[in-house]
């Protein structure tokens, strides 16, 4: 009884000091709290995937009714903005100053070619971002089809019957990007409170010599890691409840799977990111290098390679099989699940147990590493 | 004069020696730019390689066959069943075995062959709606295809108007061309920032930085010791990344290295700059790699990336025009892939060299301030 009493005050000394560490620290609250809020902002407010807007500068050789009709659609579509160009040198020209995003060209034979049968018209991007061009591509399939079809005569195909997509985007009906950016958010904000902060908590004092002298102490190294994970624990779940709320109120988030799981999923998120971050730094003692390795170690998965900006399924093989080594990746896919589908039990526990063991394994490993001794 | 610049020369070579003499740190210095350009090279894209999608055909006709076969056709779809119950569909979606499912109902062929409009019901994975509306868009491009097919067999040729698209500079449009260059900027900024911020970080924390303060050395000598080596580590991590775009992924470079590297050089001083003001402020290691973080954060999200410039609101827009990674993106991808000249690229050079300018005295004087 004495024995238990003991540890759980020295692990309370030893957790008080950490936590005013915390407190006091300016830089500490800026990742716990500013972090989290602009991580919001900007996701919420400031990118968005979908490309508006893009600038055409247009070049008619063909001055007809037709053309003017066909311009008149393009501008009518909210997705260009156009320009008239005098000619290709200008339209170049325009294009290389980055005044527009593509070149669209009416060549002179348009309107004889279309009484015809079919007439071309080309279209120019700029490859530089590739995906921008892509969509802007497939705009201008739009405003076309539009012209086209509203021309007299053209009503042949349509005795033919055409098949049409009817769909249905289960799970995000409003296609709203913020339902799929949300749930990642969450998983990168704990990454980084529980990855990145603690990266640096052990190896500063192992660089500062004040774990030589805790080891003069009756602390065992277990209490001490105890100690250290508590209060970045509660930095995270401060974190979280704030992604949680902006979710909620901001963004209107639908929340379909049960509240109690979700919060026990990101608990055992976090105790993986806090294991990651106490195992580099336990391992390297120098802040820098713990610092760089976790960035690479846990920012950079969870921003790239977890599914929350980018598909997996976009990824060649290979990376996507490092994914699965990579604890972001289940949570992200845990997490999607839980705001969008619900509890689908097979999703869920697999990617919860997955990182449960993940959990497991890293705070045995920091346990093991965490040795009273001196280098 | 003389004796100052032998005070940078010795300080530089101080500095070098801290960074490189560590094995670890070397290691640290250029591994990560050089996994990261491999990785977002790879991994970065918005194109699907693969959509996986499960058949629910009610019909069973010539019709309803000759549409999926076009699907089997496609190297991007692959079916990963053919379902025998609506039921089925629900359960195929949520495991997220299937991200699209196709149905098609009984009187598809007939609707088709009556001159009307056949649906095509497709129930599409929304939890990632991005990912949702591009294996959309693909399944469009296949539908548009049957549809001209059928029209031409079923019909008299209607009038069409035929898009024909080139792209310039990325002919087949791969995300990679417009990544790597990117990422010349982007990766340096992040590695010599928080390298700048850490390194004199690090000498406060461990008390070296008083010691050089004792020294006869001027806190401009200090400063320009500390920037011109941390400025030198970016440019070669910079031509690290350039090199693994020309001779991994194989990217023709159209421009001129001279136009480049004084963008580069340019935007270094930028960049150092902001690490130099970034430690000024700075206390801890903790603290300067936190704030560097925080400030690398935002400006790397909204400098065009990830996400298109011109879809982010007016006012951010404007704002941006403080973000030196934002025309060191424009910078590297225009030359490399483009060729431009000094002339085009003015509308960078300028804003880039103002930026530097501004943070690097901005941080002799915040130095100046915290020394004396």
């Amino acid at each position: 009884m004495k024995e238990w009493q003991a540890k759980w005050r020295r692990i309370g000394a030893l957790t008080r000091k950490e936590t005013r560490q915390i407190l006091r620290d300016p830089s500490s609250i800026a990742i716990g709290i500013v972090f989290p809020l602009m991580m919001i902002l900007l996701f919420g407010y400031g990118l968005s995937l979908d490309v508006t807007r893009v600038s055409v500068a247009v070049i008619d050789q063909d001055t007809s009714a037709d053309s003017a009709g066909l311009i008149g659609a393009f501008k009518l579509s909210p997705y260009f903005q156009l320009q008239a160009a005098g000619s290709m040198t200008a339209a170049k020209a325009l294009l290389l100053d980055r005044k527009v995003d593509g070149i669209l060209l009416i060549p002179s034979d348009f309107s004889r070619r279309w009484h015809s049968a079919v007439a071309d018209i080309q279209i120019l991007v700029d490859g530089t971002d590739a995906n921008q061009a892509r969509i802007m591509q497939a705009y201008a399939d739009g405003p076309v089809a539009l012209w086209s079809a509203a021309q007299p005569g053209s009503g042949a195909a349509v005795s033919a019957g055409s098949v049409v997509i009817v769909s249905r985007l289960w799970f995000n009906e409003a296609n709203d990007s913020h339902y799929f950016l949300v749930p990642g958010l969450i998983v990168l904000v704990m990454t980084i409170i529980g990855g990145f902060l603690t990266a640096m908590v052990i190896a500063r004092e192992w660089e500062r010599g004040t774990l030589e002298a805790l080891f003069v102490t009756p602390m065992r190294a277990g209490e001490f890691l105890v100690s250290k994970i508590i209060p970045y624990f509660g930095l995270g779940m401060i974190g979280f409840v704030l992604c949680l709320l902006a979710g909620e109120f901001l963004f209107h988030v639908p929340l379909r799977g049960s509240l109690s799981l979700l919060c026990f999923a990101s608990m055992i998120y976090l105790l993986v990111a806090l294991g990651t971050g106490l195992l580099v730094s336990t391992l390297v003692k120098s802040q820098f290098l713990a610092s760089q390795l976790a960035m690479l170690l846990t920012f950079l998965p969870a921003m790239m390679l977890s599914g929350f900006l980018y598909d997996l399924r976009s990824m060649p093989a290979v990376i996507r099989a490092i994914t699965y080594v990579l604890p972001a990746r289940y949570a992200v896919t845990l997490m999607q699940t839980l705001f969008l589908a619900g509890n689908v039990g097979g999703v869920i526990w697999l990617n919860l147990g997955v990182l449960a063991a993940i959990a497991a394994a890293l705070m045995l490993a920091t346990r093991l590493a965490t040795r009273k001794q001196l280098s | 004069m003389r004796s100052s610049l032998l005070r940078i020369l010795a300080l530089i070579r101080k500095e070098f020696l801290a960074v490189l003499k560590d094995p670890r740190s070397r290691f640290i210095i250029f591994l990560p730019p050089m996994l990261q350009c491999l990785i977002f090279g790879y991994a970065a894209s918005f194109d699907l390689n693969t959509v996986a999608y499960a058949v629910f055909d009610q019909d069973h006709s010539a019709a309803s066959t000759a549409l999926l076969s076009r699907l089997e056709g496609s190297t991007v779809f692959q079916r990963q069943a053919t379902l025998g119950r609506a039921d089925d569909i629900a359960a195929w979606i949520n495991s997220g075995r299937a991200l699209l499912v196709v149905q098609i109902d009984q009187d598809f062929e007939r609707d088709l062959l009556a001159g009307k409009v056949a649906p095509l019901e497709v129930i599409a994975d929304g939890r990632n709606s991005n990912t949702a509306g591009t294996a959309l868009g693909y399944l469009n491009r296949v539908v548009e295809n049957f549809n001209d097919d059928w029209r031409s067999r079923h019909s008299e040729a209607g009038r069409s108007v035929r898009i024909v698209t080139r792209s310039w500079y990325n002919p087949n449009l791969i995300s990679s061309w417009s990544m790597i260059p990117s990422l010349i900027g982007t990766l340096t900024m992040m590695g010599t920032m928080m390298l700048t911020a850490l390194s004199v970080a690090r000498e406060r924390e461990q008390g070296t930085f008083d010691q050089l303060l004792v020294t006869p050395f001027r806190p401009s000598e200090i400063m320009a010791g500390k920037a011109i080596p941390n400025m030198v580590i970016g440019l070669s991590q910079s031509t690290t990344i350039l090199l693994i775009a020309q001779f991994w992924f194989r990217i023709p470079f159209a421009g001129s290295f001279v136009v480049l590297y004084t963008g580069l050089t340019l935007f270094l001083m930028a960049a150092v700059g902001l690490g130099l003001f970034v430690s000024s402020i700075a206390k801890t290691m903790q603290q300067a790699m936190l704030y560097a973080f925080l400030l690398v954060m935002p400006f790397a999200l909204l400098s065009g990336l990830t996400t298109p410039f011109s879809s982010m609101p007016d006012a951010l827009q404007t704002f941006m025009v403080i973000n030196p990674l934002r025309y060191a993106l424009d910078l590297t991808k225009r030359v490399y892939l483009e060729g431009a000249g000094f002339a085009n690229l003015l509308s960078d050079f300028f804003p880039l060299f103002v930026i530097g300018l501004v943070t690097l005295s901005g941080a002799a004087w915040l130095f100046r301030q915290r020394l004396t």
